[in-house]
């Protein structure tokens, strides 16, 4: 476990970890794209109608995005495993085998959007069968985090409790979000919605672990301190999460017909964030001080980014868990600004913090030399990602105003056009901040290594 | 080892909520109309195959292009007559998904269902 270590070492593994981050980085690259096709599709309603309707290019959106998330998690997980116990990886086949699946699985998906073929799912709007495949691709992932691994929990560091956790529990949701295909759940619209709503809530939680797990992990190479997360102050919040990725997901539940007691545990856990927010009021003055002594390193700037993310959007998740509040906010843009301060926010910070750390120990030379390449994009994104989110806000205080005059939709979208420019404006400048992140990856990868 | 209890203590109560979520927990609403109508099963059918979960929601659920439609069907201002003429031709934003007069009454059907299961929608509103 010495942090030092990485600068030196390299395993059979390293060569397919850069190929799961080159294919990571596609993703969001091409989900980015997608995204700012919808976003001109609020403001220029027959952009594309007939052809990449709105009904092809949000799935396109999320699904990319959100595949983006987790195969960044997964190329960081196998470039550290052989780092952590000193030795390859369990399975290098089934790495690759990994890599094939994952890719052919997603080509397929990609596929059956263009051509209309959909399963009509929150998030997984692709064909049902296809989830099974998805599924078969992490087995080999799974087994070659457990088995090359091996944890002793009894001593492990929270990261890796964070990383179990969230592998067990993207089996677990993935499998809940299908059991819409059983009857008992199908003919029950209440059932059927719950499904979904408690099934990907949690496996939001499942791919947030694998990001934190991941992000600690960095946190703690940069700072030399391995006591940090064997702290039980870091395992008290380890299990707040848990709770929360558990338990949680009824706050978006709030106005469907279940029973009133699924409502009141799900407020009560969402309040226990509370505890979470606390602490990073408390540990403020002492976070500032540690990003200003470490602003030099890019991982530590984004980590810090990706803390101020944490804070904004944890202040958002616990106002629009009350559920007097959640009545007028369910249903708007505000949810979805959740979203994004989510994923572009807070994951693509800490995965990029990952990504940097990765490619530095490959590379420190070409990384320096990207060094203020790196920072503009860093600084244009979260300028820009500040007022894309402001302008989602916006977009839903519009919504909850135009409901409450009760006008007709027609009316909101014309009000709300405003609003929309800004964020698809907004959404373009962030993808030119993401787009120069992306970029100094790739130059930085390819970047001939100094002999040493 | 504490953790590995407490770890294993969250775990099967969260087995044990889910059952319970999916059983007590979501039998407020009878499901017998969905069962005997073969319109309203076709309906959902073709919600899911369109994907009109993408640019609609239904209890919150999907995207915000287009309206809500959980309420839809009793909602004053569109109701049947209003939803079918979207279907028919689609609209500003809405392709023409060219559907047929019998899928039109299906999905019509379904969202009529859907729309008398929103009592905490009808509440909420009235209040």
């Amino acid at each position: 476990m010495n942090p030092e270590k990485l600068n030196t070492e390299s395993y059979p593994s390293d060569k397919i970890a850069r190929k799961f981050l080159v294919l990571a980085i596609s993703y969001l690259l091409l989900g980015l794209l997608l995204g700012i096709i919808g976003g001109f599709q609020y403001i220029l309603p027959p952009f594309l109608k007939d052809n990449v309707s709105f009904q092809k290019t949000r799935p396109l959106h999320v699904y990319l995005v959100l595949t983006w998330i987790f195969t960044a998690a997964q190329a960081g997980l196998y470039y550290y495993l052989p780092r952590i116990v000193n030795r390859p990886v369990y399975w290098l086949r089934g790495v690759w085998l990994h890599f094939f699946l994952q890719l052919s699985v997603s080509l397929v998906i990609i596929i059956c959007f263009f051509l209309g073929y959909f399963g009509g799912r929150e998030y997984l709007e692709f064909p049902p069968l296809i989830g099974a495949f998805i599924l078969l691709g992490w087995v080999p992932f799974a087994i070659n985090f457990f088995f090359t691994l091996k944890p002793n929990y009894k001593t492990a560091p929270v990261y890796i409790w964070s990383w179990s956790t969230g592998i067990l529990f993207f089996f677990i949701t993935l499998s809940e979000s299908y059991l819409w295909l059983i009857g008992h759940f199908n003919n029950n619209v209440v059932r059927d919605v719950t499904v979904q709503w408690k099934a990907l809530g949690s496996m939001v939680g499942s791919w947030n672990m694998l990001v934190y797990g991941t992000a600690m992990y960095v946190m703690e190479k940069i700072s030399g301190d391995v006591k940090l997360f064997r702290s039980p102050l870091a395992f008290f919040f380890y299990f707040l999460g848990l709770t929360n990725l558990m338990f949680n997901w009824g706050h978006h539940t709030y106005i469907v017909p279940a029973a009133p007691w699924v409502k009141t545990v799900a407020y009560i856990i969402s309040m226990t964030e509370l505890l979470i927010l606390g602490h990073i009021i408390w540990n403020w003055r002492k976070s500032l001080a540690a990003a200003k002594r470490n602003y030099h390193s890019i991982p530590y700037r984004l980590l810090s980014f990706g803390d101020v993310w944490i804070f904004l959007n944890l202040i958002l998740a616990i106002a629009i868990s009350v559920p007097a509040w959640n009545f007028y906010t369910h249903g708007t843009h505000i949810t979805v600004a959740h979203a994004m301060g989510a994923t572009i926010g807070i994951n693509t910070m800490l995965l990029f913090a990952s990504v940097f750390y990765m490619i530095q120990k490959e590379n420190p030379d070409a990384t320096e030399n990207r060094k203020r390449m790196v920072g503009t994009g860093i600084i244009i994104t979260n300028i820009a990602l500040l007022v894309f989110w402001i302008s989602l806000l916006g977009s839903g205080v519009a919504k909850i105003i135009s409901k409450q005059n009760n006008e007709p939709f027609y009316t909101l979208m014309q009000k709300s056009q405003s609003w929309f420019k800004l964020f698809t404006y907004s959404g373009v400048i962030v993808f030119i901040g993401l787009f120069i992140l992306i970029a100094s990856v790739l130059l930085i990868i390819r970047a001939r290594r100094r002999p040493t | 080892m504490p953790r590995i209890i407490i770890f294993l203590s969250l775990f099967i109560t969260y087995a044990i909520y889910s059952v319970v979520v999916y059983s007590k927990g979501t039998m407020s609403i009878s499901s017998s109309a969905f069962h005997e109508s073969e319109k309203i099963r076709n309906g959902k059918e073709l919600f899911q195959q369109y994907n009109c979960i993408s640019c609609h929601q239904l209890y919150g659920l999907g995207g915000y292009l287009g309206p809500e439609l959980t309420t839809a069907y009793s909602d004053p201002q569109r109701g049947e007559l209003y939803m079918k003429a979207f279907l028919q031709a689609g609209g500003p934003r809405m392709p023409n998904f060219h559907f047929t007069k019998e899928e039109i009454d299906d999905i019509i059907s379904y969202l009529k269902y859907v729309d008398t299961t929103a009592v905490t929608y009808k509440t909420r509103q009235i209040q």
